[in-house]
């Protein structure tokens, strides 16, 4: 279990959430959804240590920092540099770093998992292109790639269906339901409400703050989501479905 | 008389080669990381800022690397601490620091020594390379490949994720600052190839020729220090010929290069888009 206890991050002084808690069960599927700006990918970020925060997260009952090579995590790939002169195998390769000392190259065996990883997304014809000359859903099948290879038992995705084409969101979530399986915790940042029921086990709704969390089933309501986005949005939505 | 002629005769040009082709393959090295990074601004600014540290080297007697290092490494964190704890974006903190340092280093130099010796160190002097200069520079050379042998890597994926490498708990800051560290040592060791001003154009122009033609980074580091060496033999052999100051007559030849490869290069292909045409 992954738990998020009284998290609080503030940026010049307005906390952008304050004493935020929130639990991740292992194998399920967790979505946060949220308006723009409500704090989603700050939620993370302050997660994994990469902004500053107070309060507490722990897995397991340990602190989550301690097992960060336990923890995948990808992120929103604007600020990517595509000309980098790295190519695709290469990047999945880096999947497997996490576990290699220093002054220690990568191996065969390491060579292996990465082609087996390309392999499962589809992209091993791929390999040995530059990975600015892919499509945005390659691209990000690489990054969920190189997640598989660092076999970690917390996946964190922050928004990894945007832009991308069907095949490859299918692909993606193909992946996802492996890591279920297999237990692990999964946490996907996602900004597209219409399928929130048909991909997550447990849901999130984020505005500066919890506004409600547990089983989809439960949690995804019009009341829910009128509180979070707009009671415009909410009945456009449960209209639809109802009809 | 002509160049490969006097080489077999002059022993001082033949350190002087030597001490160039050093500079070359180090600097085109370093470069495609500093160019990779973003850090072409970065690579200006340390590079100047090692001015009053070579001074306050001259004034005490010390040796020119241990006070470069000092100031280099002083005028990196400064702009880390400025960028940090202030709003100015981080190309201001850069701007503001180095030249501060600089006019520091100025100043310093005009109470310390006479006006020769500014202009040797903010243009080169490659014609006065001594053997204890070659040692050292041979020495830095070495603990420059070797830096980049060792954190291969490292470099590789902080320069292109840094991110992913904070995640899984490297520390990407303490490379940075090694990096600043190694960019100093070169700088003092370009010192007298092409001095303080123009160190800049031999870490980025090579690095920059080689990355239009290839996608692959151990190439890419191959290619840059193959260009930075032809430049720094054909820029030495031009400076013989002509009389013409050494630094801007092999960053003349760097810079031809790189305009060589902006035209025909496959991968930028100024020359492909119009055959496209």
């Amino acid at each position: 279990m992954l738990n998020v206890h009284q998290l609080t991050v503030a940026y010049e002084a307005t906390p952008v959430f304050k004493d935020l808690s929130v639990a991740f069960a292992p194998g399920k599927i967790t979505g946060i959804i949220g308006p723009n700006g409500a704090g989603k990918s700050t939620l993370i970020k302050a997660m994994l240590g990469l902004i500053k925060s107070s309060g507490t997260v722990n897995y397991n009952k340990q602190p989550l920092l301690t097992h960060r090579k336990q923890i995948a995590y990808v992120e929103q790939r604007k600020d990517l540099d595509l000309t980098f002169p790295i190519s695709v195998f290469d990047v999945v390769l880096t999947g497997t770093y996490p576990h290699l000392r220093v002054l220690q190259s990568p191996g065969k065996l390491q060579r292996q998992q990465a082609h087996a990883a390309l392999q499962q997304v589809n992209l091993a014809e791929f390999a040995q292109r530059q990975i600015g000359n892919l499509s945005g859903g390659q691209l990000q099948r690489v990054f969920v790639a190189r997640a598989i290879v660092q076999n970690a038992d917390v996946i964190i995705l922050d928004e990894p269906f945007v832009g991308i084409d069907m095949h490859s969101e299918a692909a993606i979530m193909a992946i996802l339901q492996q890591w279920r399986q297999a237990g692990k915790t999964i946490i996907v940042i996602h900004h597209d409400l219409n399928k929130v029921s048909q991909y997550f086990d447990d849901l999130v709704i984020l505005n500066h703050g919890i506004v409600a969390a547990g089983p989809t089933a439960e949690v995804y309501t019009q009341a829910n989501i009128s509180q979070a986005f707009s009671s415009d949005l909410s009945q456009v939505l449960f209209t639809e479905e109802a009809q | 008389m002509n160049f490969i002629h006097a080489l077999s005769q002059y022993g001082f040009l033949q350190s002087a080669l030597i001490c160039a082709i050093l500079v070359g393959i180090m600097s085109g090295l370093v470069g495609c990381f500093i160019i990779l990074r973003g850090m072409s601004l970065m690579g200006d600014a340390i590079s100047h800022a090692v001015l009053p540290g070579v001074a306050v080297a001259y004034m005490l007697g010390i040796n020119l690397l241990l006070g470069a290092s000092i100031f280099g490494i002083l005028a990196a964190l400064l702009i880390g601490y400025v960028a940090a704890h202030s709003k100015v974006k981080i190309d201001t903190a850069i701007g503001v620091v180095f030249s501060a340092f600089y006019a520091g280093g100025f100043i310093l130099i005009s109470l310390a020594s006479s006006a020769t010796n500014l202009h040797h160190i903010l243009f080169g002097n490659i014609l006065a390379v001594s053997d204890s200069d070659l040692k050292t520079t041979a020495v830095v050379g070495a603990l420059v490949i070797l830096f980049i042998v060792a954190f291969y890597k490292e470099l590789k994926l902080t320069s292109f994720d840094p991110t992913f490498a904070r995640t899984y708990g490297f520390k990407v800051q303490a490379l940075h600052y090694a990096l600043m560290l190694v960019l100093t040592l070169v700088t003092v060791s370009a010192l007298q190839t092409v001095g303080i001003i123009l160190v800049v154009a031999m870490l980025i122009t090579p690095a920059a020729t080689a990355f239009l033609w290839t996608d692959k980074l151990h190439v890419m580091l191959g290619l840059s220090s193959v260009v930075g060496v032809l430049s720094a033999i054909a820029g030495l052999w031009l400076s013989f010929t002509y009389n013409l100051a050494s630094g801007p007559a092999i960053v003349i030849v760097a810079a031809g290069l790189f305009a060589i490869s902006f035209i025909f290069s496959p991968k930028n292909g100024l020359l492909k888009g119009a055959l496209a045409r």
